[in-house]
């Protein structure tokens, strides 16, 4: 059974191209004037400059962590090269018609039609590739909604003071070595401004897409809902298949003000390297919200791709009766390895968390659930929950579970769950008893499995994740 | 001849628990195969299905003019075999309905018809519901997950009568059933019964046979037929029980 198992997930990578297209690349290294070349190409004010050096003056310091449970060669971080934009970038396309058409094949080619007239319904686009926004659609109809969806880049430029005030106030630009990092040589990525009271007309999503051969990339989302306000937002990650490791540090920043609310949605697929392990990106993410009074932020992760996962979407309760959420499905296979959870942080009253997390580990992958609720002293009331299930498919795989619980408030109630199972002998026989094959059977038994999580996606991504779970696990399966 | 088995031995973890069964059955027919525990009953349903573990050493079985041991679990399903289990397995988050729909479908596939969608399925599943007496929350909730062993025995019902296979084997489909619900798995087996579907009932027990006429009885002892006759062996296993088989086995070395 579990060679059948094996050669079901044998691994397929749809999203493996390379595109043709020229682009401006930085040599490879990384120093202060390679910081003061990226902010000169963006023609960022003086603030800007000072903020990223800053954070690579405190980087430089600092330590790759090594606390997580992956095994990996340490990246050269002056190997990689840290820009790299499509030439036709460098006017920047005022519609879509000027776009070079090589890069909007790209995207058609990963699903995500750019064009106006078949654009996906009720979906606005920022696509990003390698270290630029090269579109975002929709624009004008959030705008008239007062909602700002535009690129970070464009937004340090028109939008400073917003910036200014949020930029580093949820992940400060020293908090960890990766988001250090990520501070000093950020890109582009997305910039989300929805204003008091409003609730957004449209799901907004990003793609993310590296290219570019040993191409770093840092991208950084900053979120910012007003009182009262709403919004779900997705973002989609592929790459190119190559035999090198490439490095992705991105860093993303949510605030969710008094009575808002933030739905943020992640179905990445990096490439994962193949089944022998080689190449693949590094994903070292670090994703946190803050929640004020009455707000609510949920996380929502389906991570099927990378070779390496390093990620923990965190929520911040600072306000009374605020609620976190995380729902998260890891898949691993081959040699992928993972290490992810969330932090729950809770410090005002009547604060509610939920972490609903299930790994699913195949082949000879490593699947790690890492996960921190922590009860301030003011935290009266508080209460989380969390459910933690592992799936086990064949006999070479291994599930982990680190839960971490600190609480100061003798009030504040941690309920926690753990199970782990395997896609049983018996379970695939009866799928294939009425007439599935094995590769179906899995995919049915794992997305079962998944469902709880799935149920969070928004209805489009939902039916994307259960094929990319489908499709990933083929060939797994034995 | 819908199904031929010659000669067959197998075996499970190596040990021969089949030791040369033969059994000839036509369309439409039911046969009924009884016998101690341990007799291999359950066994010949595995390996009729092909679930891995369980080893053909010799013999032959042809299924429609096919060489049944050389197809898959899943190619054989899509054939007509179906096996309704004794001790039915749970697939937590996965609905009834979708399951049943993917399965309806691949047969579908197989026979070169269109597949059903959403509305038509839920039509026949409804029907097909209430035909086994479950409620109809149970297409909504996951395949047999906190389903009661009677619920369970019902649901493999209902699987059979959508899937509409041509050769049934219901393993001790009566096991831990009250009189109530044994009627109504009968009921259900009975109202497949078209002259053309045929039928493997394996049982330990006389009763369900008092509800599901068998055309044929058999008597399975130590892997081998002993004894074939019409429905009065079974009444002959209920007032002796399978005590006489022991001599029958002296007799027999």
């Amino acid at each position: 059974m579990s060679e059948q198992i094996d050669q079901a997930l044998a691994r397929k990578y749809d999203a493996g191209f390379v595109s043709a297209i020229e682009s401006d690349t930085f040599p490879i290294g990384l120093d202060e004037s390679v910081i003061r070349r990226i902010s000169a190409m963006k023609e960022e004010p003086e603030w800007m400059l000072d903020w990223r050096l800053q954070a690579f003056r405190s980087w430089q310091k600092m330590k790759e962590p090594d606390w997580a449970h992956l095994g990996y060669e340490k990246v050269d971080y002056q190997s990689i090269s840290y820009y790299s934009a499509p030439k036709s970038m460098k006017d920047k396309p005022q519609s879509l018609a000027e776009v070079d058409p090589e890069l909007l094949r790209t995207y058609e080619k990963l699903g995500i039609p750019l064009h106006e007239q078949e654009m996906l319904a009720g979906v606005a686009v920022d696509a990003v590739f390698d270290s630029v926004s090269v579109v975002t659609t929709f624009r004008a109809k959030l705008e008239e909604a007062g909602v700002i969806f535009c690129p970070i880049s464009e937004a340090i430029k028109k939008y400073p003071d917003l910036v200014k005030k949020y930029i580093g106030s949820v992940v400060p630009r020293s908090d960890n070595f990766f988001a250090a990092l990520n501070s000093a040589v950020f890109t582009d990525g997305s910039f989300v401004y929805i204003p008091k009271g409003v609730r957004c007309p449209m799901e907004l999503s990003t793609y993310f897409r590296i290219n570019e051969l040993n191409t770093g990339q840092f991208e950084r989302t900053l979120i910012i809902a007003e009182e009262g306000s709403h919004v779900s937002y997705l973002e989609g990650c592929t790459a190119p298949q190559r035999d090198e490791n490439q490095l992705h540090a991105a860093v993303v920043e949510l605030v969710a003000l008094d009575n808002a609310e933030i739905k943020y949605s992640t179905v990445q697929n990096w490439y994962p390297g193949d089944e022998n392990g080689k190449g693949g990106i590094y994903n070292f993410v670090t994703k946190r919200g803050i929640c004020e009074t009455n707000a609510k932020i949920s996380w929502t992760q389906v991570e099927t791709g990378s070779a390496i996962t390093w990620k923990y979407p965190s929520c911040i309760l600072r306000g009374d009766n605020s609620v976190g959420e995380f729902y998260s499905v890891a898949l691993t296979r081959g040699r992928q390895q993972a290490d992810t959870g969330t932090k729950m942080i809770h410090l005002g009253k009547n604060t509610k968390s939920t972490i609903i997390s299930k790994g699913i580990s195949a082949g000879n992958s490593s699947n790690a659930y890492r996960g921190l609720v922590k009860m301030g002293p003011k935290a009266d009331g508080a209460r989380n929950f969390t459910e933690c299930d592992s799936l086990l498919i064949g006999d070479k795989s291994a599930a982990h579970t680190f839960p971490y619980i600190e609480s100061s408030n003798p009030s504040a109630i941690v309920e926690h769950e753990a199970t782990t199972s395997k896609v049983s002998d018996d379970q695939l026989f009866l799928c294939q008893q009425r007439g599935l094959d094995t590769e179906k059977a899995v995919s049915m038994i794992v997305n079962g499995f998944c469902k709880e999580v799935f149920k969070e996606l928004p209805m489009e991504f939902a039916v994307e994740a259960g094929k990319l779970l489908e499709i990933s696990l083929e060939g797994s399966v034995g | 001849m819908m199904l031929t088995i010659k000669d067959l031995q197998a075996s499970v973890e190596e040990k021969t628990i089949i030791k040369g069964l033969n059994l000839t059955i036509n369309p439409g027919e039911v046969h009924a195969i009884m016998g101690p525990n341990g007799a291999g009953k359950s066994t010949l349903g595995y390996v009729l299905s092909g679930r891995e573990g369980y080893e053909v050493e010799s013999g032959s079985v042809e299924f429609e003019k096919q060489d049944l041991l050389e197809m898959e679990v899943d190619e054989r399903a899509r054939a007509g075999i179906f096996l309704a289990f004794q001790y039915p397995v749970e697939i937590p988050g996965v609905s009834n309905m979708e399951f049943m729909k993917e399965s309806v479908n691949a047969a579908r596939k197989e026979r070169g018809e269109e597949p059903l969608s959403a509305a038509e399925f839920l039509k026949t599943a409804k029907a097909a519901c209430k035909q086994v007496n479950l409620p109809l929350d149970f297409l909504k909730r996951g395949v047999n997950e906190g389903f009661s062993g009677g619920e369970k025995k019902r649901n493999e019902i209902m699987q059979m009568i959508l899937l509409q296979p041509k050769l049934c084997i219901l393993d001790e489909s009566d096991s831990g059933l009250d009189i109530d619900a044994l009627k109504v798995v009968a009921d259900g087996v009975n109202s497949q019964r078209d002259g053309k579907r045929s039928f493997i009932v394996v049982t330990h027990y006389q009763r369900l046979l008092d509800y599901i006429q068998p055309d044929f009885v058999h008597i399975l002892a130590d892997g081998k037929i002993v004894k074939s006759g019409g429905p009065e062996l079974a009444k002959e296993v209920e007032t002796s029980g399978y005590a006489w088989l022991e001599g029958h086995e002296e007799a027999s070395a």
